[in-house]
């Protein structure tokens, strides 16, 4: 197809510049161009969350937004959560707790959880529950990741004071 | 699953360490199936069929090839012919004729999704659009979507060379008429008539489900090298890379050693990621382009063309006295197979009385074809539906005699001695403790409160199973073992692995580093399922813990010029005589200086397991005016033996009670 469009962002505080097809979706292009693939796809139509990307700051679910519209943004991902080596508190949260089995859904529940303690840093369970509820879990039941979101929540309230 | 009545002490079991692949799943470093990329890679699409039942007239393939990016085209006239071959599959045998035509449909679809014709090319763009360019001619055919319609003598007919397979009776001919009615299963205890005379109450109601998706997240996928000297690499996530290198290599008709699986992470099976469907159509592809191809399903492919766990009817009747003595059973069960033999039918009429000790039972059972997608394992396969048709009965029959739920199950609950309907007679097992733990829990103590609440309770059986693992472990100098064995990984397995490996050495889990293997690199394991792995692949782990014990053994008897029968292993070291002592960590720094290497090995075979009962305990509550149903409380008590790792077992437990939720409540397809 002709017409490919460059585009040019900012991901995980990087300046980066792809060239991509005005069809291709913003997972596509984490994925396959820029070998992102900590985002996961698991239904490509917006119902499961596993794609969720902060786009200047607001979670999407990557595979409902195009590439090209990505132009000028600030994107975080997966891979830009970790702090240098050091895991944060929602990360770390996810391990202690076992809030994963498979973790093929954990990138998208840790960044929908990274927004969520940026409104809210103080959630109730209904709260996550809520926030989190575009994010889809085969495995866990939920339980163990609401508990590891508001272990986080406490962490880094701790961590502030 | 036997109580153990005296449990060890443990250091390393029944801890909660953090799981060894924790921090690659955090930080999205993980890699799954679709994560694989490799040089020179071309991306696959597959042409599936609109159609439920069709006559496949001509394939027209010639647009689709020439196609500018299009490197190759195949149908099913690229796989080998297979004849009539039944191959043992390691979980079941299968029908090759069967898989070869659900892999790329033959002569004719079954089910709409069923899979014609794949293409690959440099991106997915120009395979999917290639893959719409191939032009197909299809006779249409009725479609049978209902199991009984199916059974009916004047039904169409979907398999030619499918007749009745009788348990205990003699084979069907060929010359007799082919039906959808696959398999027909008859278990007999006791004289139920006699038995149901001697009832006060019977309850006697009919059930359907419908067909449910496993529901993985992460879809199918497999990225496949037929490289130029006719060796194949797999790349897939898989509940089982072995099974997966036989079924590749039985459906090219190469020799298994032909084969390499390498076992990506998985994200989530639930029993769905044992059968094949993508690697042979992935390697037929590389053959034909002399390229890696990658192929991975939409999410609409997963769920038109993978899992489920079959639709069903079942009619089932119990007996019982008024001082609740449960006297006789009767059960018929028929599960929509989908489009080929194979439905779990047999587990089903093991399952649906396995609960109780029943004097009188007749079970009979019917796998049957229909056009829907080939069902597969999904979580003790066959055992829910069943469970569901019975502990609804149990609990009418509860409430007609004035007797408490719990109580009723405890009564009549199956335990060591009780003959099972199908024959098999329980060792010690945890059927009473299960109902004594949710009677005896805060939940079932506190009376329901509040209008439109209602309380459920229901047990559930599963056989479990050992079947064949393997694992090898290396010591290495810092006092570390690196652990290898072939289970992939579901849900923490590695860890719950390791850490039996650790408590047999004396180390700590950190001190294990595992790793799950390819099919070149590790000895033979079975598919992960049948709640096998962490017990099975740990005996293996805790035989390969055993023969390091053997071997530093000798080489502390070498280092300090005793008698091996001198030296002994506990408590993390060895010890000789004299006090003389070295830990794990030290004789490990002295293995260079004493002969290289110590490798530990270990296998487990048909390993004895017992058979798992569950009780669960729920309210709701029902909006009266939406219908909605709200989950308010939900206890499980589940006879898990010990707890490896506490947390991923509450996991599982958890896991699995919401999906039976989503299962009663939300879920249902075709």
């Amino acid at each position: 197809m002709s017409g490919n469009r460059v585009v040019t962002l900012t991901i995980n505080g990087d300046h980066v510049e792809f060239l991509c097809e005005p069809r291709q979706t913003l997972l596509e292009v984490l994925r396959n161009t820029l070998d992102l693939t900590g985002t996961k796809e698991g239904c490509s139509n917006g119902n499961c969350g596993a794609c969720t990307v902060l786009m200047d700051g607001r979670p999407v679910v990557s595979c409902l937004v195009l590439a090209v519209e990505a132009e000028g943004a600030e994107l975080r991902t997966i891979e830009g959560v970790a702090r240098g080596s050091h895991l944060d508190e929602v990360q770390s949260a996810f391990l202690e707790g076992a809030a994963l089995q498979c973790g093929i859904c954990t990138p998208g529940f840790i960044v929908q959880t990274e927004a969520l303690l940026e409104e809210n840093p103080n959630p109730t369970e209904d709260d996550i529950r809520f926030y989190l509820a575009g994010n889809l879990c085969r495995c866990t039941g939920y339980d163990k990741i609401v508990r590891a979101v508001q272990a986080a929540a406490e962490k880094r309230q701790v961590a502030a004071n | 699953m036997a109580t153990a009545e005296n449990p060890k002490k443990y250091k390393v079991i029944g801890t909660r360490p953090v799981r060894h692949d924790g921090a690659d799943k955090v930080t999205g470093r993980a890699k799954y199936g679709a994560d694989i990329k490799l040089s020179g890679m071309l991306y696959g699409a597959m042409l599936r069929s609109p159609h439920a039942h069709a006559r496949i007239v001509s394939i027209d393939t010639s647009k689709a090839a020439a196609m500018p990016g299009v490197r190759a085209v195949v149908t099913s006239a690229d796989l080998p012919a297979q004849g009539d071959r039944i191959v043992e599959l390691g979980e079941g045998a299968a029908n090759m004729r069967h898989l070869t035509a659900n892999v790329l449909a033959r002569e004719k679809v079954l089910y709409k999704g069923h899979s014609i014709a794949a293409v690959a090319a440099d991106n997915i763009h120009i395979a999917e659009e290639a893959a719409k360019l191939i032009e197909v001619t299809y006779e249409l055919l009725p479609p049978v979507l209902d199991v009984r319609q199916a059974m009916s003598d004047e039904s169409p007919v979907l398999n030619d060379d499918i007749r009745t397979a009788s348990v205990g009776s003699a084979p069907a001919t060929k010359d007799s008429k082919p039906t959808n009615i696959a398999k027909h299963f008859l278990f007999e205890k006791g004289d139920v008539a006699a038995g149901f005379a001697a009832a006060d109450v019977i309850v006697e109601r009919e059930f359907d489900t419908s067909m449910v998706h496993q529901g993985y997240i992460e879809p199918h996928n497999a990225t496949v090298l037929w490289n130029t000297d006719g060796k194949i690499t797999v790349w897939l996530s898989t509940q089982g890379s072995f099974s997966v290198r036989q079924q590749t290599a039985e459906l090219l008709k190469v020799p298994i050693s032909n084969v390499k699986v390498i076992p990506t992470e998985i994200g989530g099976g639930f029993g769905g990621k044992i059968s094949v469907y993508l690697p042979p159509v992935a390697a037929l592809l590389s053959k034909k382009s002399g390229r890696p191809v990658k192929l991975v399903m939409s999410r609409t492919n997963v769920f038109e063309a993978t899992g489920p766990t079959p639709g069903s009817h079942m009619k089932v009747k119990l007996g019982a006295t008024k001082d609740g003595k449960l006297v006789a059973g009767e059960a018929w069960i028929a599960f929509e197979a989908g489009a080929y033999t194979g439905s779990p039918i047999g587990a089903a009429c093991m399952c649906v009385f396995a609960c109780y000790d029943l004097p009188n039972g007749r079970v009979e059972g019917f796998d049957v074809c229909v056009n829907k997608p080939r069902t597969n394992a999904y979580r003790a396969p066959g055992s829910t539906h069943v469970a569901f048709a019975t502990e609804t009965l149990v609990d009418e029959i509860c409430e007609k005699i004035g007797m408490d739920a719990a109580d009723f199950r405890i009564k009549n609950a199956a335990k060591e001695g009780v003959r099972r309907v199908d024959g098999p007679v329980y060792a010690r097992v945890g059927m009473v403790e299960t109902v004594e733990a949710i009677k005896n829990s805060d939940h079932y103590q506190t009376p329901l409160g509040g209008k439109y609440r209602g309380r459920g309770v229901a047990s559930g059986f599963w056989f479990n199973c050992g079947l064949k693992s393997a694992a090898s472990a290396t010591v290495n100098p810092d006092g570390t073992v690196s652990l290898l064995e072939g289970s992939t990984d579901i849900g923490g397995s590695r860890t719950g692995i390791a850490m039996q490996l650790a408590e047999a050495l004396g180390i700590t889990a950190e001190e294990v580093i595992p790793t799950v293997g390819d099919t070149d690199s590790v000895g033979y394991c079975d598919v992960t399922g049948g709640s096998r792995v962490t017990f099975a692949t740990g005996i293996a782990a805790i035989e390969a813990a055993k023969d390091i014990q053997r071997q530093l053994v000798d080489r502390a008897a070498m280092i300090w010029e005793v008698d091996a029968s001198k030296v002994s292993y506990s408590d993390g070291g060895v010890h000789g005589p004299d006090g003389k002592h070295l830990s794990f960590k030290e004789i490990a720094g002295k293995l260079h200086a004493t002969g290289g290497a110590v490798i530990g090995r270990g296998t487990s075979s048909e390993a004895t397991q017992g058979g798992a009962f569950g009780t669960h305990c729920v309210d709701v509550e029902v909006d009266v005016e939406l219908g909605k149903v709200q989950i308010i409380r939900y206890t499980a008590a589940q006879d898990c033996g010990t707890a490896i790792h506490p947390s991923y077992v509450e996991g599982q437990i958890q896991g699995g009670a919401v999906q039976g939720i989503g299962w009663a409540l939300n879920e249902e397809f075709w």
